[in-house]
């Protein structure tokens, strides 16, 4: 479960493993126990957030200041929170865990699966959603396709944010019993109360101030565990050696754990189940471009930006701090593999979820224990609590991107066009401040309904790609071939929609569908998922197309600021090099390309 | 109009009150000898780390500080 919530914001995240994480542990004594000096630094991240909320409430009395921060922030602040609010707590945790298992392959859903699209989201995408002045993306369909297409996007936009945020909420909470043991009333009242205060008072400007704060927060409290870590295995040259000789003493599993292609030929060569081509186009193409470029979550932080050029530039400057996330998730998963000890000096082997539950009383731990187990191991009081204040930031900076998304839109795609047109700008910022709190009341119902049914978890990580897949072929379409007209959008966007969920439901019916759908019946979920996102996205394009062919398109004077080869953009002032948003692109894309080929 | 206080201030403004905590707590450790029971602990990390988070928290605290032209 801890990588279900992990999709909640990565998109890589849809088919991982392990979906009863966290619930097979709640009769497992705490791993950590904090002191007062932990509690104290606990203490002081609370009265920040809470602070710069109220600092911030008379900064946003204004539709355009509350949903989009004035749209004044720096390429810096923009990027910065664009990634955070990508980066929740319970991501950490679950793809430590995947990489104790899978190794180093969980950090394609960092690279390929991130930094392709968040590229081509500033260089070619940014443009026209900023130019159009859209305030979501669920607008920018209104404006190229109609209101039924931004209606059909917003509503599955809304019931998948609060389902998520409120699937993230449970999870953390069990996360916080688990490591901690707090009452899960207790961690879900007091998150979710500080993420409704300072978004309900500042709005998109204090869930963007505390993203940042959030993201320092996140690389101070999780950056030690690598770098000792390292100290003690004795570098990656001395890690790589120690996993060898675990291996050849049989006490991990045997498999390439340092690199990342080597093993993608086919879909039994390695224990993802998962061929090149999955990732590469499902994952790299679908799932990710779907993600990092139409999910308002993360679109929302960037439409912020002060001008076209911070837009553009804060999804590069993103892109360079996902790039290196693996290096605080990833490592100390890798780590784990060799310097974890059991209390009487052997080697401390995780497990599977299954496995954990099916063995209660033996003091075992699951793969997602990695992160915290690694914590407790090198950090002492004051240090603990400021790992545990990591994790803490990280979920809340996910839940204050989901519910300032939600709120915004709530007021704008659902509230104004189909309920009330013409009201006042005071009263659409009220109602953005009550769908802010009407949207963590709904996620603790949700976090409450997952307690209670279990199951779900199961069907969220798949609704999640329902939606995600067939939005990107819309938006494709829209923003990059002028013939597409409304009815074609509309179409596309609803028929891929349905031909993912037929595929999941294919399959679930009929298991043998499996190696129709992912190619083999060798392919594992994750593989599944990646191709049904990529079947979907070629639905929603093809009947776009073939929809279009037969309807009237708009004129192009309709199109500008909508689509390429319609659009006069505007010029920018010429910049340095250091400053130009091309250059720190080709940049990007070179540590990209030496990254995988190091790691190859 | 009143200037906005920059979110590097807030930051800085954490990282001193983090690094003043975690820094006091390692000299503690140190001068007593007592040290907390985790590996590499005669690394004194509270010191090393605590000290970079103060350095970092005083630049920005200062560099971003309110009424700053």
């Amino acid at each position: 479960m801890l990588e279900i919530a992990a999709t909640l914001n990565n998109p890589g995240g849809l088919t991982a493993p392990m979906v009863h994480a966290v619930t097979a542990l709640a009769t497992v004594p705490s791993l950590a126990h904090l002191g007062g000096l932990d509690i104290f630094v606990i203490a002081v991240y609370f009265a920040m957030v809470i602070w710069i909320g109220y600092y911030l409430k008379n900064k946003a009395s204004t539709s355009e200041e509350f949903f989009m921060a004035g749209r004044e922030m720096t390429a810096w602040i923009a990027g910065l929170s664009f990634v955070s609010a990508n980066l929740g707590s319970l991501e950490l945790m679950g793809w430590a865990g995947s990489a104790y298992q899978y190794g180093i392959l969980a950090a394609h859903w960092y690279w390929i699966g991130a930094i392709p699209a968040m590229l081509f989201l500033g260089m070619v995408m940014m443009p026209f959603y900023y130019v159009c002045k859209t305030h979501s993306v669920p607008g920018y369909l209104k404006m190229r396709f109609g209101q039924g297409s931004s209606t059909v996007a917003a509503f599955s936009f809304a019931f998948m944010t609060v389902l998520m945020s409120g699937v993230n909420m449970f999870s953390m909470a069990k996360v916080m019993q688990i490591v901690l043991g707090w009452d899960i009333t207790f961690s879900i009242v007091v998150s979710s109360l500080a993420v409704a205060a300072y978004v309900a008072l500042g709005g998109l400007r204090s869930a963007i101030f505390n993203e940042v704060l959030q993201f320092v927060l996140i690389w101070g409290g999780a950056l030690l565990v690598p770098i000792l870590g390292l100290i003690e295995a004795g570098g990656w040259t001395g890690l790589q050696a120690r996993i060898q000789q675990n291996i050849a003493l049989h006490l991990i599993p045997g498999g390439d754990y340092t690199h990342m292609w080597r093993s993608m030929g086919h879909f039994a060569d390695n224990p993802m189940g998962v061929h090149w081509t999955g990732i590469v186009f499902g994952l790299g193409f679908a799932i990710s471009f779907g993600y990092w470029t139409t999910d308002f979550l993360v679109v929302q932080r960037v439409l912020a930006a002060n001008s076209l050029r911070s837009a553009r530039m804060a999804p590069v400057i993103g892109s360079f701090f996902k790039m290196a996330v693996p290096f605080i998730v990833i490592l100390p998963g890798l780590l784990g593999l060799v310097v974890l000890q059991n209390p009487d000096g052997t080697h401390m082997l995780l497990h599977g979820e299954d496995y954990v539950t099916a063995h209660p009383g033996m003091g075992l731990h699951s793969y997602n224990d990695v992160l915290p187990l690694m914590l407790v191991r090198y950090c002492g009081p004051g240090l603990l609590g400021l790992g545990i204040t990591a994790l803490i930031a990280g979920f809340m900076s996910g839940m204050a991107g989901n519910v300032s998304a939600f709120a915004a839109v709530w007021t704008y795609d659902i509230y104004q066009p189909l309920i009330n047109k013409k009201a006042r700008d005071e009263h659409y910022v009220a109602v953005g401040r009550w769908a802010t709190v009407l949207g963590v009341v709904i996620s603790i119902g949700a976090a409450y309904t997952v307690m209670h049914a279990q199951g779900i978890m199961d069907y969220v990580q798949a609704l999640f790609s329902f939606f995600i897949a067939p939005l990107l072929g819309a938006v494709l379409m829209g923003m990059f071939w002028k013939r597409a007209t409304a009815a074609g959008g509309f179409w596309g966007l609803l028929l891929g929609t349905l031909t993912s969920i037929g595929l999941w439901a294919w399959v679930k019916a009929v298991p043998s569908a499996l190696s129709i759908v992912a190619l083999s019946s060798d392919a594992k979920d994750m593989a599944e998922n990646m191709y049904r996102a990529l079947w979907s996205v070629i639905v929603t394009v093809l009947v776009t197309f073939v929809v279009s062919m037969a309807t009237k398109p708009k004129p192009d004077s309709e199109l500008n600021g909508l689509v390429y080869g319609a659009t006069k953009l505007p010029t920018e002032p010429p910049v340095p090099f250091y400053k130009n948003e091309w250059c720190w692109t080709a940049i990007a894309i070179v540590v990209f390309v030496g990254l995988n080929i190091i790691f190859w | 109009m009143e200037k906005e206080i920059s979110i590097w201030f807030f930051i800085g403004v954490l990282l001193t009150v983090y690094g003043v905590t975690i820094l006091s707590y390692g000299i503690w450790e140190l001068v007593t000898n007592t040290v907390a029971n985790v590996v590499l602990n005669n690394l004194h990390a509270p010191i090393w780390w605590g000290a970079i988070m103060l350095l970092l928290g005083i630049f920005y605290a200062l560099r971003f500080r309110p009424g700053k032209v």
